[in-house]
């Protein structure tokens, strides 16, 4: 290239890019920590899609004065080792104000440490781990509600519903987050007076689980419950009705994936599942994320709303800190967000930064999770 | 019980096949091909693609699954092996090349499939639920355990009967002296990889269409449990990997049920343990590959 054409190409990439910053916008950055590979994948794409939208949404709905929300995406690769990788990325060379993610309890365990040394604040969207999530610290913050949230109150809706008296368990444990969802059963079985027959494990590699699920056949339970990620959540169930059992089987918050409704296919009708996230909620802001995603062609699950929800809490905390948009502005402004409209529900942060709003149960019909009346 | 004892013959028929293609190219070869795992993989993402995507009928995807295998196998000879055959050294780095192209098929699976599970349709086996022992069996099972017995059935009469089975014979006794007697040793080294893969790969596609979660790193799964039933079989035993199979199919289910999950792998990988101290060369030292 002459030279002349090479100072014209600076000159107009300048000019371009100052417009499309337009000069009186402070760029906020979130760095975006969320599984694309690993047994976590088929949540990550559904939490990226959710991301997005938001992004696209704050900006253009001029939710913010003067502020612009960018996002950095990386993907944790479902592992604690790329989520310490991608946390120091964000940290010390993207510089961002706020980190969404990891998508797995067991990578937040190991990659949120850093994020609090550092003091950035960041928004768990997916980790429902009951313990060691927003334990690590003070800039630790969560949209998604537990196992320990969201179990007790499906559990009992069910109850009421099935009046079932003695459960058999089955449950990952070589993994933190399978583990605590099996901790909550147990103790919510317990307070309601069920008996637990039988407990079985099995490992996240594993594809074959005719032997555990024989052995707590044999012990006649009236319900199953299964704390699993979605990808063994699909053969459990499908094997189960393999064998010819057709107890009601409730799953724990792995199985809130389209994934398991794809992999499992008719063995998955019927199956019951307590969720953060109330599909059919009629209020408005869940009615426009709906209405949102249907324009941009993604089916939304509850991972999608809540990584949604997660965005719409930073803008609102950016909004409610005088829009200055640094890292401890955000970190203050989660600590007085009250009752804020998102699709999953009215939301609000506990003193412990858990996040609080209304949980519900909804079961697989007809190739769809709906809602149970 | 009679349930845990189906369970646990299902699970060892796979093991059992897989275990075979390893051991047919560890009795004639003295080599360990750490790649078995990784055409296991490629074989049932090509016969879900052949069903899923060609529309094929399963009779008819999985032998060309199992044929696409085989001409794996005869790469994987080319590339990984062959090159390094004759060094001394050639047992150890065979096994590092071997677990390099295994790399790089997985690598492959993951760009050309994605990392998400892919599953064969629904209804690709008519999985009609059948009494027995007092448990249930699937007519899919039934299937898997029927074609993993007329494998081993095949393989048996091949090596035993046919004129290619005695030269394999002969090659694992001593490729010089097969050699000098006028047997092709670089053919049937080729025939013995493309046999040996040819199975890894139906046990691949049975395994996907048991369990039905084809994903790139589904090799792990069975990996480990391969090499300890050929260790366990006696290296190179082709009757000891079979009744080894089987054996660590029961062994693991009757574990499940009765310690717990937790304990499956540990009280397999401590058996395999024992039966090394107390038998070193095996359930079935005597090498029927090799006799003598």
């Amino acid at each position: 290239m002459r030279l002349p054409a090479r100072f014209a190409v600076v000159v107009l990439s300048l000019w371009l890019s100052a417009g499309r910053a337009r000069a009186a916008d402070t760029v906020v950055k979130i760095g975006a920590a969320l599984s694309m590979t690993g047994p976590a994948a088929v949540y990550g794409a559904s939490q990226k899609a959710g991301v997005q939208a938001a992004l696209d949404e704050v900006n253009k709905g001029g939710r913010l004065k003067g502020v612009r929300l960018e996002a950095v995406f990386e993907d944790d690769a479902s592992t604690k080792e790329q989520g310490i990788a991608v946390y120091q990325r964000f940290i010390n060379k993207d510089k961002v104000a706020t980190i969404i993610g990891p998508t797995l309890s067991n990578t937040a365990t190991a990659a949120d440490p850093l994020a609090q040394a550092a003091k950035v604040p960041v928004v768990a969207v997916s980790n429902t781990a009951p313990k060691g999530i927003t334990d690590i610290g003070d800039y630790i913050w969560r949209v998604s509600l537990t196992e320990g949230q969201v179990i007790p109150g499906a559990l009992k809706r069910l109850q009421n519903k099935l009046h079932f008296k003695k459960a058999a368990v089955l449950y990952g444990n070589d993994d933190a987050f399978t583990h605590a969802g099996f901790v909550v059963m147990k103790a919510a079985l317990e307070a309601s007076g069920t008996e637990i027959a039988g407990t079985q494990t099995f490992a996240k590699p594993d594809r074959d689980y005719n032997a555990q699920l024989t052995a707590l056949k044999a012990l006649a339970p009236d319900i199953l419950l299964v704390s699993a990620l979605a990808d063994n959540a699909a053969g459990i169930v499908t094997q189960a009705r393999q064998l010819g059992w057709n107890v009601p089987i409730m799953g724990g918050n792995g199985f809130n994936s389209p994934a398991l409704v794809k992999n499992a296919g008719p063995a998955a009708e019927g199956v019951y599942v307590g969720t953060a996230w109330n599909k059919v909620n009629a209020d408005a802001a869940n009615q426009a994320f709906l209405k949102l995603m249907k324009e941009r062609h993604v089916d939304p699950d509850q991972f999608c709303a809540q990584a949604y929800t997660g965005v719409l809490v930073i803008a609102e905390a950016i909004k409610l800190s005088g829009s200055q948009g640094g890292r401890d502005d955000i970190r203050a402004g989660f600590a007085k967000i009250k009752a804020l409209a998102t699709p999953l529900g009215r939301f609000s942060f506990l003193p412990n930064r858990d996040g609080d709003h209304e949980p519900a149960l909804q079961w697989v019909k007809d190739g769809k999770f709906q809602i149970v009346p | 019980m009679g349930q845990q004892i189906i369970n646990g013959l299902f699970l060892g028929s796979i093991y059992a096949l897989f275990a075979l293609g390893y051991t047919l190219v560890f009795g004639v070869l003295d080599l360990l091909n750490l790649a078995h795992a990784a055409v296991f993989m490629l074989a049932s993402f090509v016969a879900h693609s052949l069903v899923g995507g060609a529309h094929l009928r399963l009779w008819l995807a999985l032998p060309l699954a199992m044929i696409f295998a085989g001409l794996l196998g005869v790469v994987l000879e080319r590339v990984a092996f062959r090159p390094l055959r004759g060094r001394a050294d050639s047992n150890v780095s065979g096994l590092i090349s071997s677990l390099a192209v295994a790399t790089v098929f997985q690598a492959l699976a993951l760009q050309v499939w994605g990392p998400n599970v892919s599953r064969f349709p629904v209804g690709t086996v008519p999985e009609r639920p059948i009494a027995f022992l007092g448990g249930v069996i699937s007519s899919l099972q039934i299937l898997i355990i029927g074609i993993a017995l007329g494998l081993f059935v095949a393989l048996a009469v091949l090596v035993r009967r046919t004129r290619l089975g005695r030269q394999m014979r002969a090659v694992a006794e001593s490729p010089r002296a097969a050699r000098i007697v006028g047997v092709n040793v670089d053919r049937v080294i080729v025939a013995s990889f493309f046999i040996s893969s040819a199975l890894g790969g139906a046990a691949g596609v049975l395994f996907s269409l048991a369990f039905n979660a084809i994903q790139p790193d589904m090799g792990r799964s069975v990996e480990l449990k391969g090499l300890a039933v050929i260790i366990v079989g006696g290296m190179g035993s082709m009757v000891g990997a079979v009744v080894a199979g089987f054996a660590l199919g029961l062994v693991e289910v009757l574990v499940v049920a009765h310690l717990g999950g937790s304990w499956r792998d540990a009280v397999s990988f401590g058996a395999l343990f024992l039966i090394l101290v107390l038998r070193p060369r095996g359930l079935l030292g005597a090498a029927s590959l090799r006799e003598g």
